[in-house]
């Protein structure tokens, strides 16, 4: 699959959200665990080599799951193979309940719903639709009924 | 870089409905012919195929930090995706007909990851300030600004309130004083209406006042028509922008750049763009 290879390059040295050295072992068998510095930027974990300024990969965080693995670790999956995973050790458990929580919110999926569900909440105690003044209330993306997919 | 192709695929393919789908035509390189292309917009991500039952993408363009513009190309209906950077890719793509392009450049304006996370930061300040019993004032709102064009969904920009139809609401208690020097400023406490107000006026005082500076020999200012703008703007390039009503586009180093320094400080960066010759 193509992809613009410059913007993703660019986007990887933008301002992170949460950024840490990582034990990371692919999903493939028989890999092992490599320290990594991850990086998450918008729905992307950017992964380097420590030393290089260059991420080797990134993983598009849509449609993932986060799991808790014993102990101090986690891992990612997605919809459509549940049982490869890419997991990830941190050095502690407070680290790993971090990083975990800001995955979890990082898919502009979850963002799409966050602004549904404020839109609703605000319209039902004011009365007014928030996103009038953004000129977007039309906007199919962001219709209640996205909430229920 | 390696990329999680197979969940890109996937994605790109799943039942939810997409943002925007649609064929357009896809210029190959700088010049290359076009493509025609099963386009699928999900989130931040604008997916392309060979056709519309392909099940997997040729390609996809990321669409954080690009700005969406209209281009003059022999192709009708042609826009471009343009990216920064001295070497980046632009995307020169043409739609079918007037209105799937607007669709399109709309469409592609607002769906960076960034431009969502502006807008349900702004939300949650707004849920919080309402459950705090401070929020913003609902009885007026300044009235509507005789430049600015009317928003796309067809509300006026700033109407006088109509009686809400659902609960009454009694008025909120006023917020607590702030400091200009407060540590975040005015962003604190203020609604979006009043900083789109405050900033307009700032726009329409540096508006006048670059307009009635003698053009340069270096500041072209080109007098162009929006396809979304209401009546014609001068003295500038209009286009669409995913917060503003319009953005501004200077054509000399100093035009624009005032214009774009303030509206820069609460809209997404990406919004603007200030072409220097």
């Amino acid at each position: 699959m193509r992809y613009n290879d410059k913007e993703l390059q660019a986007l990887s040295r933008q301002p992170a959200e949460m950024a840490a050295e990582l034990g990371m072992r692919g999903p493939k068998k028989g890999s092992v665990v490599k320290r990594r510095l991850v990086k998450l930027v918008v729905n992307f974990l950017f992964y380097f080599r420590t030393d290089e300024a260059e991420p080797i990969g990134a993983l598009l965080l849509e449609h993932c799951r986060v799991i808790h693995e014993e102990p101090s670790s986690f891992s990612i999956s997605f919809l459509e193979d549940p049982e490869r995973k890419y997991h990830f050790e941190c050095c502690s458990e407070e680290q790993c309940q971090e990083w975990m929580a800001a995955l979890r919110r990082a898919s502009y999926e979850f963002m799409r719903r966050s602004l549904i569900f404020y839109r609703n909440e605000i319209q039902k105690m004011t009365g007014k639709d928030p996103l009038e003044q953004f000129g977007i209330s039309e906007e199919a993306r962001f219709q209640l009924s996205g909430l229920k997919a | 870089m390696k990329l999680n192709e197979r969940s890109l695929a996937f994605y790109a393919t799943c039942d939810t409905p997409a943002d925007n789908a649609g064929f357009l035509y896809k210029k190959g390189g700088r010049h290359a012919a076009y493509h025609r292309r099963w386009f699928v917009l999900r989130g931040n991500m604008l997916f392309y195929f060979e056709d519309a039952a392909s099940r997997e993408p040729v390609g996809v363009i990321i669409l954080e930090g690009c700005t969406v513009e209209l281009v003059e190309a022999a192709e009708e209906f042609a826009f471009a995706v343009r990216f920064a950077g001295s070497r980046a890719r632009t995307y020169v793509l043409a739609a079918e007909s007037q209105a799937a392009m607007e669709g399109w450049v709309k469409a592609l304006s607002r769906a960076s990851f960034d431009y969502l996370r502006l807008v349900v930061r702004e939300l949650e300040q707004q849920l919080a300030a309402v459950r705090a019993g401070g929020g913003p004032a609902p009885a007026h709102r300044p009235r509507a600004l005789p430049s600015l064009p009317s928003k796309e969904n067809g509300c006026a920009v700033w109407s006088a309130e109509t009686p809400a139809a659902s609960a009454p609401v009694r008025p909120p208690p006023l917020p607590p004083r702030r400091r200009a020097s407060a540590p975040n400023g005015p962003l604190d406490s203020a609604s979006f209406a009043q900083l789109h107000e405050w900033y307009g006026q700032e726009v329409r005082a540096l508006r006048s006042q670059w307009l009635s500076t003698p053009l340069s020999p270096n500041s072209i200012l080109r007098e162009t028509r929006s396809c979304f703008a209401s009546r014609p703007t001068s003295g500038f390039t209009v286009i669409h922008s995913p917060q503003w009503p319009f953005f501004i586009q200077g054509e000399s180093p100093g035009a624009g750049t005032p214009l774009a320094l303030k509206l820069g400080h609460i809209y997404s960066p990406q919004c603007l763009k200030v072409r220097t010759l």
